[in-house]
């Protein structure tokens, strides 16, 4: 990705109130045209950043720069960006369509080129022939789509979304996701959007910054945080994960073998650590990545163990194996690519699991 | 079964009671239309003959239609005044955390309560300290005070009841303060505005004790008829006055606390 010339560039921004440091000094570029992701739990400091990023939000220390431009003592209704609300915000005592125009007044348009524009944008957000209805007479999804609008027709170089989807029922939502990534896509502006969906921030985003406290754990794509998450932290709040604490026996190169007490030494996937032999490490694997046999393989590192519970979910099943050494069971995820008859209850039978190379990783141990 | 719920279960004993109270309420107020639609100075049962005379003497007093424009004039000027004030206090009330706000909002309430007798001899005094003259502008003086709490009790909830992204968004789509607050604030707290304009017209319009210290020869309408009262023999045209005023009052009020509620049960159906 080009560094050279960000659409937003976060640099050691920080923010106070009082004695609370809600967000510590975070640097982040944010690269043109990307759909960008702010992830944490509430109250993690995502909200405040973009709001920041909107002017809505004092910075206390740092900098802010937007297309090259800082932003400090820059006042909201003068920033290139416009903002989706978690409300939405949309004006009651207005019309859909006044409400869409809202933010052309200061340009002074001819009546004709402002409907014109109005209805482009009613037809982009699919409510076409909408302009007429009032505020109150919309379901929340048509809402999201005119505070979509109204911050479209604004042309913004940045398109800030705060929880937009978080009001909507589980069909909408998913349905809403699919638009927001096409209009993204079709106006290749820049969006941040603000989450604390993981599933959301990894089926939209080009690039997710965990947050946590107030500070950015890990920056990266959705695939980099799932597959390589830097800390235990990450790897729990971004889907699910097993975890075995052991000790480095030996370090080569990107991979590293580690015992676990009751398993055994395990050649596991230690790329970008700076594990070396004697340190504590945690091996880490997700449960669709350990594949269960009921025979035993005939090579290969594996870890033997029993099943102590099977939980059928339609597309898949969830198993607890319970391993020998280990304090808490592994937990694995199967498709259920062949038809289940319910007699595969293979309770307290002794299965063997096996993984592809690489599918073991190594957080740095507590 | 009784159809009710647990709570809203009807209550024999306090069915009567409400009634009870009202009637006591009220029914002092409802001898004074009586009274100036009957045919005699005097105020006694049993009633002698209807008539509309009390009323067609008053319209043709020249001094009552006098006090009249008079009160007029004031609660204009009080109404938009401290409803100005008004949307001013509610607006730094609710969207500045101000320290002592709870403080703030005591004193603007205070009027209130504190009798009407000692804000009017102590703002008497201070005026002549003063040297000010006494006239309908000091009168008027006198009911911004009294008329205040009013404003800012009505325009209060309204403008908590707003949801602060509202102008956080217009700011966000490009206008500054200014147009903000007269495209997005003013039309959502229109309602509570129109409200309290209506609200503190009344309360000036029937204001006296004000009215009675810091007035001089330019009487208001509550003034006029505390002088007529002087005389037995103008009781009935006082008691139509009185009638007229109170009919007015009773309308605006109701019609204040109407657009009032009708504008919030509008914002409840849009959250």
């Amino acid at each position: 990705m080009a560094q050279s010339n960000p659409i937003i560039s976060i640099q050691q921004v920080g923010k106070s109130y009082g004695a609370f440091r809600a967000i510590e000094d975070i640097s982040l570029d944010i690269e043109h045209g990307e759909f960008f992701s702010l992830l944490g739990a509430s109250g993690c400091g995502k909200t405040t950043l973009l709001r920041m990023l909107a002017g809505l939000e004092d910075v206390t220390d740092g900098e802010i720069l937007i297309d090259g431009a800082p932003m400090s003592g820059v006042p909201p209704f003068r920033r290139p960006v416009n903002m989706v609300f978690q409300s939405y915000a949309i004006f009651p005592h207005l019309n859909v369509a006044d409400n869409i125009g809202y933010g052309l007044r200061k340009q002074r348009l001819p009546k004709d080129k402002r409907n014109e524009m109005i209805d482009e944008m009613l037809s982009l957000v699919m409510l076409e022939g909408y302009g007429d209805r009032r505020a109150n007479q919309l379901s929340g999804g048509q809402r999201q789509r005119i505070a979509l609008a109204r911050a479209l027709i604004m042309k913004p170089k940045v398109l800030l979304l705060d929880e937009p989807l978080g009001a909507l029922d589980k069909q909408l939502r998913e349905q809403m996701q699919l638009e927001l990534r096409r209009l993204q896509q079709t106006l290749g502006i820049t969006f941040v959007f603000v989450t604390h969906d993981q599933e959301e921030a990894l089926t939209l985003s080009d690039r997710i910054a965990v947050m946590s406290g107030g500070d950015v754990l890990q920056m990266d794509t959705p695939t980099g945080l799932y597959e390589r998450p830097r800390n235990r932290q990450i790897a729990s709040f971004i889907g699910n994960m097993n975890f075995m604490d052991g000790k480095v026996m030996s370090r080569d190169g990107a991979m590293a073998s580690v015992r676990i007490d009751g398993i055994g030494n395990l050649d596991v996937l230690a790329e970008g650590t700076a594990l070396c032999e004697g340190d504590r490490a945690c091996v880490a694997i997700r449960p669709e990545k350990l594949s269960v046999h009921t025979s035993k393989p005939e090579s290969g590192q594996m870890i033997e163990g029993t099943v102590e519970m099977m939980t059928y979910l339609g597309e898949r099943s969830h198993l607890h194996i319970r391993v020998p050494g280990l304090d808490r069971p592994l937990a694995i995820s199967v498709q259920n690519s062949t038809i289940q008859t319910g007699a595969e209850d293979k309770a307290s039978r002794p299965v063997w699991l096996t993984w592809s190379n690489g599918a073991l990783i190594t957080l740095k141990g507590e | 079964m009784s159809k009710g719920t647990y709570i809203a279960r009807p209550n024999r004993t306090l069915q009567i009671y409400a009634c009870l109270f009202l009637i006591v309420l009220y029914t002092p107020v409802l001898f004074i239309p009586l009274f100036s639609f009957n045919d005699s100075i005097y105020v006694r049962f049993p009633l002698t003959g209807f008539t509309t005379n009390w009323y067609v003497d008053l319209m043709s007093r020249q001094s009552v239609w006098h006090a009249m424009w008079n009160s007029i004039r004031v609660g204009v000027f009080v109404s938009i005044v401290s409803t100005i004030l008004g949307v001013m206090a509610a607006r730094a009330i609710t969207r500045r955390k101000l320290p002592g706000q709870n403080a703030i909002i005591g004193f603007v309430m205070l009027p209130l309560v504190i009798p009407g007798i000692i804000f009017g001899v102590a703002l008497l005094v201070l005026l002549s300290r003063m040297g000010v003259t006494l006239s309908l502008n000091t009168v008027a003086l006198g009911h911004l005070i009294v008329c205040m709490p009013f404003s800012v009790a009505t325009l209060l909830p309204r403008f908590e009841g707003m949801d602060r992204s509202m102008e956080e968004a217009s700011a966000d789509l490009g206008e500054n303060g200014w147009w903000t607050f007269w495209r997005v604030t003013f039309p959502l707290v229109l309602p509570g505005i129109i409200a309290s304009l209506l609200l503190t017209f009344t309360v000036s319009f029937d204001e006296f004790i004000m009215a009675f210290f810091l007035s001089s020869t330019d009487s208001t309408l509550p003034m006029y008829i505390w002088s007529q009262l002087r005389f037995p023999r103008e009781f009935p045209t006082i008691l139509a006055l009185s009638s007229l005023i109170l009919m007015v009052s009773f309308a605006l009020v109701f019609v204040a606390l109407w657009i009032n509620r009708m504008g919030l049960n509008d914002e409840d159906a849009l959250s």
